[in-house]
Parts: structure tokens; C-alpha cells; sequence
């Protein structure tokens, strides 16, 4: 279970960034292959993007899945919205639903 | 702890019984799989909701001993 207050960060980074991804690493130094495969995306769309590395912390690292109900990381929310996780992202990527939900929440191109 | 890829397939048309399953061993190791899951009762669903489908299915190991696992869902056609 997540505590109120690992909830409440979590809310708080989720609300405070337009694109942010839950992820293994940095985007320099991915930790893992679909961290990396989900940094490779946001960087093909050419979107602004925060990135918060869960292996600096447990309590978001585990938080994160209670949060969104979703077992694995990366995670990445959009306008406090979780879309998905790297499989996803790459489904919508190649059917261009990811540009389109960008585009759609009016998000700055990097 | 890894599984085969029969298990996965066989857990995930326990939950989907009419569902198409097909596992690729991604990289011979038995670790790193690729899933595809065709099923009628994916339609309607969002893409969120069909992984899901896919990974109750699996019964908590997705995250756990199912670190490795590619997943696409289609709607057979």
C-alpha cells in the first residue's frame, strides 16, 4: 500500500509536469530496455518531457503501480493523465496517436 | 525466476478463452518475451484496458517474475 503522503508526491509531480515519465535511469543512462525504448519515443515526437528515475526512490518506484494500478515502469502521464507504459507508447507512436494527444493538449515541441 | 513461454500462453487463455496468444522468446534466455494477444473481447476496450485484461490474466508475475514482457493486444478482425 502507498501512504498518503508517497500518494500525494506522486499526485503532485504527475499535476505539475505536461509530460513526465516514470522511469529506470535518466534519459542519458537508461536502466533498462523499455525505459529506453520509452525515452527513444518522446525524443522521436520531439516533446518537452520530465523524467523522474523511481531507482532513487522506493517509495515512488512502488508507489507509482498502487498509483495508476499498473505493474510496470516506465509509466508516462500526460496533463496528469496516465497513458501508458513503453508498450503502449510504441502502439500509439507508430498509429500517431501519440503526436495527436500531444498536439490535442496544446504541449510545446522541444 | 523466469517462465515459459507456454505458461504465459496457457494463463492468459485461462482468463481469455477465445483469445489468440502468440509468445516470442525474444532473446533465447527465456527472460525477455514478446506477447501478442488477439481477442473479440478486447473490443471497446482502451488500449490501458487491454493490457490490463492481459496482465490479470497473469496474476500479479507481470513486474515480478515476468520482468521482460513486450505486449501488443489487437482486435482480431
Amino acid at each position: 500500500m502507498t501512504d498518503t503522503t508517497t500518494h500525494a508526491r506522486i499526485a503532485e509531480i504527475v499535476n505539475g509536469n505536461d509530460v513526465v515519465l516514470f522511469m529506470k535511469g535518466t534519459p542519458l543512462f537508461p536502466q533498462c530496455g523499455f525505459s529506453s525504448r520509452a525515452v527513444a519515443i518522446l525524443e522521436r515526437i520531439g516533446v518537452e518531457y520530465a523524467t523522474v528515475d523511481v531507482l532513487q526512490d522506493m517509495e515512488i518506484r512502488n508507489g507509482i503501480k498502487d498509483y495508476s494500478d499498473w505493474p510496470t515502469i516506465p509509466q508516462l502521464y500526460i496533463k496528469g493523465e496516465f497513458v501508458g507504459g513503453s508498450d503502449i507508447m510504441m502502439e500509439m507512436y507508430e498509429a500517431g496517436e501519440l503526436a495527436e494527444l500531444v498536439e490535442q493538449a496544446g504541449i510545446a515541441r522541444a | 525466476m523466469a517462465m515459459a513461454a507456454d505458461d504465459i500462453a496457457a494463463m492468459i487463455r485461462a482468463a481469455l478463452p477465445d483469445a489468440e496468444v502468440t509468445i516470442t522468446d525474444l532473446a533465447g534466455d527465456g527472460e525477455h518475451y514478446a506477447a501478442h494477444v488477439v481477442s473479440a473481447a478486447f473490443r471497446g476496450q482502451t488500449r490501458i484496458a487491454q493490457h490490463k485484461a492481459v496482465y490479470a490474466a497473469l496474476g500479479g508475475r507481470m513486474g515480478g517474475v515476468l520482468h521482460a514482457l513486450q505486449l501488443t493486444t489487437a482486435i482480431p478482425t
